[in-house]
């Protein structure tokens, strides 16, 4: 296993010291990793489980369960759009259709050009202005494929 | 003219998800323009989805409404005098007198929509901290008795008696105690937990406090899903604005109560909405359910006595205390008492929040209320608390809103969600993707939910491929069977309602060879 960054270990271990008094803190040094550094690298389980104090498995155990955590970094942009029941009665599934059409991926995956993610998600608690997705950290509503380009289009340009 | 023009428009995320921000800045924008001084309070949204971006003036008359606002249409509105609460083909009247609010028993959402949610001026003067300090008059054994009289019930979905499970807390002894909210409200269908959050946060914080005086509780966790970012935004604020107030802290309102309350962010796990399995994500682990017993009002958060309530649940407990357990305990019917939060989603004309009595008709929610479905065809199904909850066919809907109603139907109140299909659903395909959602988010503990959901993925493809279609069928049930005996917890356990509902109501639909789906499911392609 390749050591990491120093530079990155320190601030992995800050993050730690920061919430060095809660209880149950895993969870939310995870999330505070993935703000920083859009991704939690494989490289700081070990190093998260000898400031923690649990094994290198419990680290990871916990960082593979949750869909939030990724391996590696995202596209630049991420959209995701939701294919739960009451998105699906408006035409969600048509939605994704669309998606992986014009952007040429599958759900789970990112353009060639590193720019979007695609990915699923199961309710935003927006289901009565269905079909809903979530570009970056904004939720939409009342998605249709022409409004899904033009939101699209500007996250990317941004 | 110099007096400032107060208008409304809501933060409340499903609104912004339609453009309240772009319309809030362009109010600003234009009243400047036109000379005019305007005050834009950003409240939370009263509910009337369809009507979102819903803006509101306050006039002499009252707080005249205007809805749905597009971004684009607000400068000509203010040229037609919005500003003045003037008439416009968009004015929806009086916001109070809508007939979709006046029908309503509005005690959780009393002041969603109408209060500025992150003014503790605005909370006290629409009656919030009423009902703790009527609790902080009394001793813990006398408010868990208001809330077990009142007739309280998890409004999580299980509908256990709040009060029963308060008092096995306050009778366990312990010298540290927690109460935990679960909001990682991941039903879809159901909105009405984030909607409370970011348009009245005090109201839960209030709830919680409440809890932990009755159960002698000095920490709180509030665990809210990460696709809610608003809410988590909200909340941290709220909490926040209520320790500087002292309704939070090391001696509440100056009584001596010691409760402290940290937001807690789950990280995409909808098993984390089962009580267990969010305690123990709260500790750091990975989101897997637990064995009962040890219950966790005995048993819980790192071991200790713990309370784990939904947040409409702890949001009820305020208007218990402030009114008295008599008056919620007056509203309902049978053993259902008091107001539910329903909440009308998918292919409805008129969704949102609709908090009334437990009692009315479903029927009468979805076509009185609702308007019928937003493409105007016919319904065909609706699924009522969420993935676990059975389908009903059309002509199931003269059901009342009551937990023991729906049991016997072989359904499922729940959280109070209502998912509205349209005569282009495939129940095949529902059915088949309640087995897939399960797989996916099954926590892998058991071996019914786990390998049930997915075998039971396999076996509906083999039925709707004609693939000894009465072989399959019974293999079906007997999966159905197991999963139902067999799964740890609700997850595996309640899956096979939605596929046997809609096996039972709509079996055309598994044995057409999936022509129909083919056929008419693109015909509700969005345009």
């Amino acid at each position: 296993m390749a050591s990491p960054d120093p530079s990155v270990t320190d601030r992995v271990r800050a993050l730690v010291a920061a919430h060095r008094g809660d209880r149950g803190a895993l969870l939310p040094i995870l999330h505070r990793i993935q703000a920083e550094f859009g991704y939690v690298d494989p490289d700081v389980v070990p190093v998260l489980a000898s400031e923690l104090n649990i094994s290198r498995a419990d680290v990871h155990g916990v960082v593979t369960f949750y869909t939030d955590f990724r391996a590696e970094p995202a596209g630049r942009t991420v959209l995701k759009l939701c294919r739960a029941e009451a998105c699906q009665s408006v035409g969600a599934e048509q939605l994704v259709g669309y998606a992986e059409r014009t952007l040429g991926v599958k759900i789970g995956q990112t353009t060639s050009d590193g720019s979007v993610t695609l990915e699923q998600v199961f309710c935003l608690g927006n289901c009565a202005l269905g079909p809903a997705g979530q570009i970056d950290e904004r939720v939409h509503g009342r998605l249709t494929p022409a409004r899904l380009d033009a939101l699209l289009t500007k996250a990317v340009q941004a | 003219m110099t007096a400032p023009v107060t208008v409304y428009v809501p933060r409340d995320s499903a609104a912004v998800s339609v453009g309240a921000d772009l319309v809030a800045a362009e109010i600003e924008r234009a009243a400047a323009e036109a000379g005019r001084v305007v005050r834009v309070v950003r409240n939370g949204s009263h509910g009337m989805l369809w009507l979102e971006p819903l803006v509101e003036v306050v006039t002499e008359r009252g707080r005249i409404g205007y809805g749905p606002v597009e971004p684009e249409a607000v400068a000509d509105l203010v040229d037609a005098g919005l500003l003045d609460g003037a008439d416009h083909e968009l004015c929806q009247g009086v916001v109070a007198e809508l007939p979709w609010l006046r029908d309503q028993t509005r005690l959780c959402f009393a002041r969603v929509g109408v209060t500025d949610p992150l003014s503790p001026s605005d909370y006290l003067a629409h009656g919030g901290l009423a009902g703790l300090r009527r609790a902080l008059e009394m001793s813990p054994a006398e408010v868990v008795a208001q809330v077990t009289e009142s007739g309280l019930r998890g409004r999580g979905g299980a509908g256990f008696p709040a009060g029963i499970k308060w008092k096995t807390v306050l009778d366990t002894p312990g010298e540290l105690k927690f109460v935990c909210c679960n909001a990682d409200e991941g039903d879809s269908g159901t909105f009405a937990d984030r909607m409370l959050m970011e348009g009245d946060p005090f109201t839960l914080i209030e709830g919680m406090t409440i809890a932990a005086h009755a159960v002698g509780a000095t920490e709180g966790y509030l665990y809210i899903r990460s696709e809610y970012p608003d809410a988590v935004r909200t909340m941290g604020q709220a909490i926040g604005v209520a320790r500087e107030q002292g309704w939070l802290g090391g001696d509440i309102l100056g009584t001596g109560l010691r409760f402290d309350l940290h937001v807690r962010v789950g990280a995409g796990a909808y098993i984390c909405g089962e009580e267990t399995a969010m305690l123990e994500s709260l500790e750091g682990k990975r989101g897997m359910v637990r064995a009962k017993p040890p219950i966790p009002a005995i048993t819980g958060l790192f071991g200790r006595p713990t309370v784990v309530n939904n947040v409409l649940t702890l949001a009820s407990v305020p208007t218990i205390l402030a009114d008295g357990a008599a008056a919620y305990q007056a509203l309902g019917v049978e053993r259902s008492r008091g107001t539910q939060v329903f909440q009308l989603a998918g292919n409805v004309a008129r969704g949102g929040i609709f908090e009334t009595a437990f009692g009315m008709t479903l029927g009468e929610l979805i076509h009185s209320y609702g308007g019928g479905t937003r493409t105007g065809r016919p319904v065909r199904a609706v699924q009522v608390g969420g993935p676990l909850g059975a389908y009903l066919p059309a002509t199931g809907l003269d059901l009342p809103m009551e937990y023991e109603a729906f049991a016997s139907a072989g359904a499922m109140l729940g959280h109070g969600g209502i998912v509205v299909f349209d005569d282009s659903v495939d129940m095949a395909a529902m059915a088949r993707f309640a087995m897939e959602f399960c797989a996916e988010e099954s926590c892998g503990k058991c071996t019914p939910c786990r390998v049930g959901a997915v075998r039971g993925v396999e076996v509906i493809d083999r039925i709707t491929a004609g693939q000894d279609p009465d072989g399959n069928l019974a293999l079906l049930g007997d999966l159905c069977e197991l999963m139902t005996e067999g799964s740890l917890c609700a997850m595996g356990g309640l899956t096979p309602m939605p596929v046997r509902s809609a096996l039972l109501h709509f079996p055309d639909d598994f044995t057409a060879g999936g022509e129909r789906s083919a056929g008419r499911y693109e015909e509700a392609t969005p345009s």
